[in-house]
């Protein structure tokens, strides 16, 4: 791929509230033969300009695997992608990952990897340092900016990362599991921080989480997948008023109705992989049961 | 903090590690001492350690040899060998591998040759150097590169191919060029190796020069009056030769004071070249 192309990718921006993207009977297999895996099967979905879609499944089911496809890293077997209704082949300037696990680059001070982005585009410019100042107080690292990923806390680096992101302004922010792997008050904290991004740079998100209460504290929409091979099983829309505060979600009614309704379509899931014999889902169903008794 | 301040007093004079560096020298020399004295001490003589010199004799020896001129140019051609000969396999080597790591047409082409060459060892291909370099002095800094090179090479080439796919997915979704990408991530990500092998290249680089210089220097320079030789390895010849063990000895050891001289220089060099993997 050469730059050029990839720049033209990013004027395509229609929209300040950034792309559509659309999924359609997409399938994923790999490999061939006896060795075939379908990991993604015949999966539509709409990731709607503006808004922050948010996919949630039982772990393995094939969510990093739909989030390359999307950013265009790797192609679907079968069925379309397509950004504002141009098929989606290659890495661009208009999609953004953020990783399951950090891929902040080692050698670069917090700083340097979040004014990565405009580097390379050729946009070191004194707004751009503004504006990676401004991210750097936003997600709390200002005292950091010197330091390397290796001595940041595990919840310094997800926030190191979103800011390497967001100052790309891209049409469409893609967030694997971002907060997986962190305790438990780490990860309220980024939800937080994260939550305070959003509102204001709102544009076009798909996160993908295992965590039902993370969901409904960030979606407009969530998507339920089915265990692998994936697709959507059920869309819940959200509609609690923005912002939001973890607080009022564990009082609010509406909250909670949504929250039973997700968690028995992904008992119901991970149900069917434990007849299949599967361990993660079986620790899986474990891990709710005993949230539910609690509440 | 606490951890860093430990860190850095391991590593200075006075910390523990430094005390038991120096017990472990003492107790090596006492025994080599003794071991070399033991048919005056004991009345028998030890297997092997008492056809060595004792430090104290060698000791004495390097006092006289270090205010030798002679002594000091040998050691100097040696070093100088040893530096051309890194260099050009730093120079040759990094860009080598980096090309073999980064295309996958030109590792097809080049590595099965590199392969095959790999394996032979640097002294094997004195007598050829000698043939086909027209003076002593290249056959010795031929030989000397390729002792390093390979090493390099293998080195570059392992670092730079175990980068992480999602730097290169993260680089290219922000709009990273190729060249970006080599500049800003295909090398610092190898750079580590890269210093590895450097590191491990010049110690083998003195192994070989010393060795390069007694074939073809010492070997025959006996006869031709030391014209062509010159250098650590020859001098351990020439006291070989005119039976001095001590000198021997002595220069022995200069040479592991040197190897470890070049190799605590690229630590530093590579410390001061990575500085994000010791900051803690
Ligand atoms: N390149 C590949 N080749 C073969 N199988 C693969 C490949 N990538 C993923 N898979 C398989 O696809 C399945 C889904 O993987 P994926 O990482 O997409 O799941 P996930 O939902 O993101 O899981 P997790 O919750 O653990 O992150 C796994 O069983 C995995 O073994
Ligand atoms: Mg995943």
């Amino acid at each position: 791929m050469n730059i050029q192309q990839m720049a033209q990718s990013s004027q395509v921006i229609s929209s300040p509230l950034g792309s559509q993207i659309s999924v359609t009977n997409v399938s994923k297999i790999y490999g061939a033969g006896d060795f075939a895996k379908e990991v993604v099967r015949d999966c539509s979905f709409t990731l709607d300009r503006g808004k922050l879609t948010v996919m949630i499944g039982p772990s393995g089911c094939g969510k990093s695997t739909l989030i390359r496809m999307l950013a265009g890293f790797e192609r679907p077997s079968s069925g379309a992608i397509t950004l504002d209704g141009k098929a989606v082949s290659r890495p661009g300037l208009d999609r953004l990952v953020v990783f399951q696990e950090s891929a902040l680059f080692p050698w670069m001070s917090t700083y340097d990897n979040i004014m990565f982005g405009p580097r390379a585009r050729g946009e070191d410019t004194p707004e751009m340092r503004a504006y990676a100042e401004e991210l750097l107080h936003k997600v709390g690292l200002d005292g950091f900016r010197k330091k390397y990923p290796a001595q940041l806390s595990g919840g310094m680096q997800r926030r190191a990362e979103l800011a390497r992101s967001m100052i790309n302004k891209p049409a469409v922010m893609i967030l694997d599991e971002p907060f997986r792997g962190l305790d438990a008050m780490t990860k309220k904290l980024m939800q937080e921080y994260y939550s305070n991004l959003y509102e204001e740079f709102r544009r076009t998100t798909f996160f993908v989480t295992t965590d039902i209460d993370e969901a409904i504290y960030l979606a407009d929409r969530i998507l339920i997948m089915t265990n692998i091979p994936t697709q959507v099983r059920a869309v819940i829309n959200v509609d609690l008023p923005r912002p939001r505060h973890v607080e009022d979600i564990t009082e609010n009614d509406d909250a909670n109705a949504i929250k039973m309704r997700a968690l028995s379509l992904l008992h119901e899931e991970a149900m069917k992989s434990f007849a299949r014999g599967s361990k993660a889902a079986a620790d899986f169903v474990d891990a709710y049961a005993k949230r539910i008794n609690k509440e | 903090m606490a951890k860093a301040f430990v860190l850095r007093a391991m590593s200075t004079v006075g910390g523990d590690d430094f005390w038991r560096g120096i017990a472990s020298i003492a107790v090596f020399l006492i025994f080599w001492e003794v071991g070399s004295r033991s048919q005056a001490l004991f009345g028998i003589a030890f297997p092997w350690i008492s056809q060595i010199p004792a430090p104290s004799a060698v000791l004495q020896e390097l006092v006289v040899l270090v205010q030798d001129p002679s002594f000091w140019m040998s050691a100097l051609l040696s070093t100088l060998r040893v530096f051309e000969g890194f260099l050009a396999a730093m120079v040759v080597g990094i860009p080598l591998g980096l090309a073999m790591a980064v295309s996958r047409t030109f590792y097809g082409i080049t590595f099965p040759v590199f392969e095959v060459l790999r394996p032979i060892p640097p002294l094997a291909w004195v007598p050829a150097s000698i043939i086909f370099w027209p003076t002593q002095e290249l056959s010795i800094a031929f030989v000397t590169f390729l002792g390093a090179f390979f090493t390099i090479v293998i080195n570059v080439i392992g670092g730079a191919q175990a980068i992480d796919v999602r730097y290169f997915q993260a680089a290219r979704s922000m709009g990273s060029s190729t060249w970006d990408i080599f500049c800003r991530i295909i090398l610092p990500a190898t750079l580590p190796s890269i210093v590895v092998g450097a590191t491990v290249g010049v110690g083998i680089t003195w192994a070989v020069v010393v060795a390069a210089e007694m074939i073809s220097g010492g070997g025959s320079a006996g006869s031709v009056g030391g014209a062509a030789g010159g250098g650590l390895g020859f001098f351990i010849w020439n006291s070989y030769v005119g039976g001095s063990y001590t000198q021997i000895v002595a220069g022995m050891i200069s040479i592991g004071i040197a190897g470890y001289l070049s190799s605590a220089v690229l630590r530093k060099i590579g410390k001061w070249l990575t500085p994000w993997l010791s900051q803690y």
